[in-house]
């Protein structure tokens, strides 16, 4: 797909998540306000931490009187799903600089995890411009704008949940998920992870059932056969030409010329276009 | 105004940022085996998957013990999977699942989990 198409149906894409990030940093706010959250402090974790389960998860923590190291370690275990998220994004992002993967580091979400794979795959490179507008337009600004928008006028306003905005981040990844689903092994994968993580969930914590689904749901993944006709999907991502023949950006070779707007006419049409 | 928590802020930022940062940083992650980037490629659907689902069916009373949750919130996040699936567009589904939603709450029909 032309790089000019993929960032519109990423800024539109972007759009939902905004309203989704906006929607559930006001509610973050809320929590925090009632929790005897200062702006300042909560706005902090907004900003630092910027991981809405485990932010959540803190105000309940800190409500419940945890001790720091407490928090700390949980939220280190809530959050450990984005060291998938980074090495599922390592290989496009490979040739960036250092200090640009460290800063884009601090903005990977769930969101932008999603926004970005699905952008990056659809033009089969990575597009740094696509990563922040995915991350921070989408997700960091409205989130941190929210919480303190929660925060402060958190008391005036009714309870937003009325509003279904509770919905909005399961729908999110929900509709995200079929973004990325272009056969029936990351149908597999998707579908076994939800039984998995809600198992897990029940019988222990939701963040180790999230954790528990995305480490094992992969592995139901690669167990499924391919469909007849379905593409192999490691040659989707293998970015080293001289193993896979996959042609990366700058790739010199034949049917590699890019033009203005980022799209390769001798590309092979890929299985997730078409598809959000 | 309190500023006690903001280095608890900072700590819980210190706990994160690895996660995200090493696989990003350490060299060769873009050389790695077939079935390694397979595995990877699959993380996403099955992560996202797992969230929405947890999300919606899983809810934690005021101990944080976790129970199956079954509501109208199902519908809502099915309706947008589907218009998602079938239109291509994540705002609207969006924006359909929580309308949903607001108007089964104030017809008293989908009390908050």
């Amino acid at each position: 797909m032309p790089l000019a198409a993929s960032r519109r149906r990423l800024a539109l894409d972007a759009l939902g998540i905004a309203v989704s990030a906006g929607g559930f940093g006001f509610v973050y706010g809320l929590a925090a306000r009632a929790a005897g959250f200062s702006p300042l402090e909560a706005g902090a974790m907004s900003l630092l931490v910027f991981a809405g389960a485990s932010q959540f998860a803190a105000v309940g923590y800190v409500l419940g009187g945890f001790s720091w190291l407490g928090v700390v370690l949980l939220t280190a275990f809530l959050n450990a799903r984005h060291f998938l998220y980074g090495a599922a994004l390592a290989p496009y992002l490979a040739d960036e600089r250092r200090p640009m993967r460290a800063a884009m580091a601090h903005v990977l979400t769930d969101e932008a995890f999603a926004l970005s794979i699905a952008h990056f795959r659809r033009i089969g490179r990575a597009d740094v411009p696509g990563y922040w507008l995915g991350a921070i337009g989408s997700t960091f600004i409205p989130w941190n704008l929210a919480t303190l928008l929660g925060v402060t006028l958190g008391g005036v306003i009714p309870d937003p949940t009325r509003f279904g905005l509770d919905v909005i981040f399961p729908a999110a990844m929900g509709g995200l998920a079929v973004g990325l689903i272009v056969g029936r092994r990351e149908l597999a994968a998707a579908l076994a992870s939800a039984v998995i993580g809600v198992s897990v969930s029940l019988a222990w914590d939701p963040a180790a059932g999230i954790v528990a689904g995305g480490l094992i749901g992969p592995l139901v993944g690669m167990a499924v056969p391919r469909a007849a006709g379905e593409r192999d999907a490691e040659t989707m991502i293998a970015f080293d030409p001289a193993r896979t023949g996959f042609m990366g950006p700058g790739d010199p070779r034949p049917g590699n010329e890019v033009t203005p707007d980022g799209e390769r006419p001798g590309a092979e049409r890929r299985p997730e276009e078409g598809l959000p | 105004m309190s500023a006690a928590l903001v280095p608890l802020a900072f700590l819980m930022g210190l706990a994160t940022y690895p996660w995200r940062a090493v696989p990003l940083l350490v060299p060769g992650m873009h050389r790695l085996p077939p079935r390694v980037q397979l595995y990877l490629r699959l993380v996403g659907p099955a992560v996202l998957g797992a969230l929405a689902a947890v999300d919606t069916m899983v809810v934690l009373d005021a101990a944080r013990h976790p129970s199956f949750h079954v509501g109208w919130e199902w519908l809502a996040v099915g309706l947008c999977i589907a218009i998602v699936a079938i239109r291509k567009n994540l705002f609207v589904g969006l924006i359909v699942a929580a309308a949903g939603i607001a108007i089964l709450r104030g017809l008293g029909l989908a009390p908050l989990p």
